[in-house]
């Protein structure tokens, strides 16, 4: 096991009233496994992300990464999040530099680094450029190279298409399963688009707000780079439909007039 | 840019043209109320000194010696309230100790501390400084811790995420990702010192703007009061103006 979620509790304070969010949630999680968090608004997804990545604080259980416990965040596991977190006064290439700063990384070994980077989202010629200049989707791409250039294990995404226009998100969806899949990268993916979820990943774990957990876990036994009309992958949606109770028996006239 | 030094000099011209008639009309003694003229022409006086006073120093002395006290409390309020600003904006449990008290200090006026400050430091640049000092320093703290803790924490944990260090951070993702806000605040401190300035020298020294005000009552002389009235307005406008432009070059280089 590459990460171990274990009988994991979290609540928080609203109102001054203890709310129970998720409650007793066990989930482990291969290496080079891409695992997509799904459900509706509020069922607690981001906060047991936000947990797992070591931003706050379970109230009960343990998260093991390679054996050893999860205390505080970490450039091994680098979180991308929905509002891309760029600082709007540095460059695309600074901010991509920003991670390596905290290394001991010579400033032309950076340069180096991050330009690779930069290339690798598709993002060369807009080195120079500031995030206001950029796209929601540029952004997004700048903060994946951002994360990508400290070279960690486990990316986590937290909603991370979630402002894009459908035909931008797409593409980035390719692009994120084509550059992990070569980087070999360990992938948590939050979101609550079914069919992201079915698209992207090998297996799919859907947290429940009513039963403070997880209520199912699908695997998704579809190649690695899926056609989004095809027979399989419809089918694939179908069964996860199921799960959400959201498939109607209608009977289909056998003819029209 | 031109469109609104065009508007400010209609704006007065037509101030000037209202003043004259008023004056005109209600025939009040200009002993009292002077015409524009001769504010112009008591502006003409004090550039060599006004007549009668205790002091010889021109108009250009005392704006000098003015915005040398005033550089010298404002920058000093800016440098130590940015600082301490931050640092009680990424540490809120100090910041809950002290707040107690800088809410008590800050409703009372710069000018009731001018006794202490006179038999502490004596009279001459020094309580100026002070008031000042005191006008600027408390908003520009509480605006900065304020600008801190409205931040977007998706700032922090990008930088936890990195293994930045909390003063590491400090210096480079949350000064330069707050510092529109602050200097916004800078910007609004400005104005109030220099208000404070003008009461600061009224009591506290024997030359600058404050005191030329009370030496044109003193000298019974309304005209040059009005001229030394209408000099404070100017240059706190062109401070303002200035301010302004810098603000402005700041949130294009450090906005979002």
């Amino acid at each position: 096991m590459f990460i171990e979620i274990k009988d994991v509790s979290i609540s928080f304070e609203e109102n001054q009233e203890r709310v129970d969010v998720l409650e007793h949630v066990n989930l482990n999680i291969e290496k080079g496994e891409f695992v997509c968090i799904l459900g509706s608004s509020g069922c607690g997804k981001s906060t047991l992300l936000n947990v797992i990545a070591g931003f706050e604080k379970a109230d009960r259980g343990t998260i093991l990464i390679d054996g050893k416990p999860v205390e505080k965040p970490s450039s091994d596991y680098v979180t991308i999040f929905q509002n891309y977190g760029l600082l709007p006064w540095r460059t695309v290439q600074k901010n991509v530099e920003l991670g390596l700063e905290e290394k001991k990384i010579s400033p032309a070994e950076r340069k180096v680094i991050a330009q690779k980077y930069i290339d690798m989202v598709g993002l060369s010629g807009a080195e120079k450029k500031r995030p206001a200049q950029l796209s929601g989707g540029m952004k997004q791409r700048a903060a994946i190279a951002r994360a990508l250039a400290v070279s960690p294990e486990i990316l986590y995404m937290d909603e991370p298409f979630g402002a894009l226009d459908p035909i931008t998100r797409m593409k980035l969806q390719d692009d994120v399963l084509r550059i992990c899949k070569e980087e070999k990268k360990t992938i948590l993916f939050v979101t609550h688009d079914m069919e992201e979820a079915i698209y992207l990943s090998d297996r799919i774990v859907i947290l429940d707000s009513e039963i403070r957990g997880i209520k199912s876990v699908v695997n998704i036994k579809l190649p690695a780079f899926r056609d989004r009309t095809s027979d399989d992958f419809i089918a694939a949606r179908d069964k996860l439909f199921e799960v959400f109770h959201m498939k109607r028996e209608v009977e289909y006239p056998e003819y029209y007039i | 840019m031109e469109k609104t030094i065009t508007k400010t000099v209609i704006s007065f011209a037509a101030l000037a043209v209202i003043w004259q008639l008023g004056v005109t009309v209600s025939s009040v003694n200009t002993a009292l109320f002077p015409t524009p003229g001769m504010v112009l022409k008591a502006f003409g006086e004090l550039t060599t000194g006004l007549k009668g006073s205790t002091s010889d120093a021109t108009i250009w002395t005392h704006i000098a010696v003015s915005l040398g006290r005033f550089l010298a409390g404002y920058l000093l309020a800016a440098v130590s309230g940015v600082v301490l600003g931050l640092l009680l904006g990424i540490f809120p449990k100090v910041f809950a100790y002290v707040n107690p008290i800088v809410q008590l200090i800050r409703p009372v006026a710069p000018v009731a501390w001018l006794p202490f400050i006179v038999l502490i430091f004596g009279i001459g640049d020094i309580p100026a400084i002070v008031i000042i000092f005191i006008a600027g320093f408390f908003p520009i703290l509480l605006s900065t811790v304020s600008a801190v803790n409205h931040l977007d924490p998706i700032y922090t944990r990008v930088a936890q995420n990195f293994g930045m260090s909390k003063m590491k951070s400090l210096v480079k993702i949350i000064f330069p990702a707050s510092f529109p806000q602050i200097m916004n605040a800078l910007h609004l401190a400005l104005g109030t010192s220099w208000i404070f300035l003008v009461s600061g020298e009224m009591v506290g020294s024997q030359s600058g703007l404050g005191f030329l005000v009370m030496d044109a009552k003193n000298c019974i002389r309304s005209d040059a009061l009005l001229a030394a009235i209408i000099t404070i307005g100017v240059i706190g406008l062109i401070l303002d103006g200035l301010m302004g432009q810098l603000e402005k070059a700041a949130s294009r280089e450090f906005g979002v």
